[in-house]
């Protein structure tokens, strides 16, 4: 059996009455980089959250790498390390400066040292290219340099998947190139990674499949070249005439 | 309108009796009298007890506040219970409750005596209202943050105190102070729990010593302390906000 990184089964999700996650199976392997399409309001980043239980499901499964996360019974701090999360919102600690930004967690959850932890600062730091902003706090960074800190601090726990949810919407748009560079990189090192974004270049060009979705369902799922040039479902065409007209 | 104030001030200075209002509330032979046990005795009672009762009750408040935030149902109620009882009731009452009521059904002391039953009574009290605020703090910090803090793996609890309480406790600041500067003023209720002359605080202290001479100023002296120690908390209030509103 290919190793798969997180298999849904089954996902329904509703909000009160509101159903907005209708019966979702998906899967992603092992190294692989999805990006999850769709208009604003068709479930996608509910179920994104669902991965990570940050949004509990209403019913259905999802295994990361084998473990259910949906069990009442699961270590659910323990499988959140697993899957690197970032947000839109970039979500730094204000109070803490970079270091302890991407430090905090190492330390408590992990119960790193603090040499082994700054180590592993600096290097993810570098990675997404703003170890110089080291010993600042997130107010004095521009939002582009705010995500990619939002990066490191989840690489910094190891991950062995990266959730994006819409990494780019809330950035200014000379910014959002840089924050998609070091998600290249990342897919480029073998990094699994979900991503929900309106980036359509961004998926056509780092994506190895491409998902679909509207009103709460999968409506079509394939390698971007598919889905994206030459869509099969009217909806999807629809999608993409209305996001590539803006 | 100004023409009434001119008028006004100008019968004061004629008609008052300005030799009889500085015997009695400015008198320099009284004031001279009432040092250094003003200082030494009152003030340092009044800031001592002011400081007991804040740190009492800012650890009650921070408890109330998580149970009132608390998932657990008995948890909530008992703290809006609380809140609610203790804010509605004037504080001297809950002083005589501490100070008389509980000793006399239960037939006890309380440890520390009077001066204890006071910082204990004005400690529940102080928690009743610091723990709204501190409650308003917490929920002011970002859902975002605890999300963030959940993703990278970190307990609720560990949540909580290593980011949402150090946020909150930074908005909360002023406000807190704000808090402290109304506990200074209760701390003139303790006289009602009766006093030694070393357990006096301002307002006994002051009072005690009027009726002794049977002249007023040692109150004037007593609202001139309150004011050299509140009116810097206050000035320190505004500064802090002002700060807290540039950061944001």
């Amino acid at each position: 059996m290919t190793a798969c990184a997180i298999k849904i089964s089954e996902l329904h999700k509703y909000f009160g009455k509101l159903e907005v996650l209708k019966g979702i199976d998906f899967e992603v392997a092992m190294g692989e980089v999805v990006c999850v399409v769709g208009p604003s309001g068709s479930g996608k980043s509910t179920l994104l959250r669902c991965v990570n239980r940050l949004e509990e499901p209403t019913s259905g499964t999802i295994l990361i790498e084998g473990d259910d996360i949906t069990d009442p019974d699961a270590d659910v701090d323990r499988l959140r390390t697993r899957i690197g999360m970032v947000f839109q919102q970039f979500n730094l600690f204000p109070h803490l400066t970079v270091l302890g930004n991407v430090t905090i967690a190492q330390r408590k959850v992990l119960k790193r040292s603090e040499k082994e932890s700054v180590e592993v600062a600096r290097q993810v730091l570098d990675r997404v290219g703003v170890l110089d902003k080291i010993d600042e706090y997130p107010i004095r960074l521009s939002g582009g340099q705010q995500q990619r800190v939002a990066i490191a601090r989840s690489l910094a726990m190891d991950p062995d998947m990266m959730l994006f949810d819409e990494p780019t919407s809330a950035l200014d748009p000379e910014l959002i190139g840089e924050v998609l560079d070091v998600m290249r990189k990342l897919a480029e090192d073998g990094m699994t990674m979900m991503v929900v974004t309106h980036e359509m270049s961004f998926a056509q060009e780092v994506a190895d499949r491409v998902v679909f979705m509207d009103g709460g369902v999968v409506v079509e799922e394939g390698p971007p070249a598919e889905v994206l040039s030459n869509p099969k479902a009217e909806r999807t065409r629809r999608f993409l005439r209305m996001v590539l007209e803006k | 309108m100004y023409a009434l104030a001119v008028v006004v001030v100008a019968l004061a200075i004629l008609l008052g009796d300005w030799e009889r209002i500085r015997f009695n509330f400015f008198n320099v032979e009284v004031m001279a009298d009432m040092f250094p046990g003003v200082l030494t005795v009152a003030a340092r009672n009044t800031i001592l007890y002011t400081l007991m009762s804040f740190a009492i009750g800012l650890v009650g408040a921070l408890a109330l506040a998580l149970m009132k935030l608390s998932t657990i149902g008995p948890y909530r109620a008992f703290a809006i219970g609380y809140i609610e009882l203790f804010r509605g009731l004037p504080a001297l009452i809950t002083l005589i409750l501490i100070g008389f009521g509980i000793p006399i059904a239960f037939d006890l002391r309380m440890p520390g005596g009077r001066v204890g039953a006071g910082v204990l009574g004005l400690s529940i009290v102080a928690a009743a209202y610091m723990a709204e605020t501190i409650r308003a703090g917490i929920e002011a910090v970002p859902w975002g943050q605890s999300e963030a803090a959940r993703s990278l793996g970190m307990s609720s609890n560990r949540t909580m105190f290593t980011i949402v309480l150090p946020q909150a406790f930074r908005i909360v600041i002023p406000p807190l102070t704000n808090e402290m500067v109304l506990l200074i003023k209760d701390t003139s209720l303790f006289f009602v729990l009766g006093t030694t002359p070393l357990t006096k605080e301002l307002t006994k202290f002051a009072r005690d010593f009027m009726v002794e001479i049977r002249n007023a100023t040692p109150l004037t002296v007593a609202a001139l302390v309150y004011l050299a120690i509140t009116l810097p908390l206050t000035w320190l209030v505004r500064r802090l906000e002002r700060r807290a509103a540039v950061s944001r």
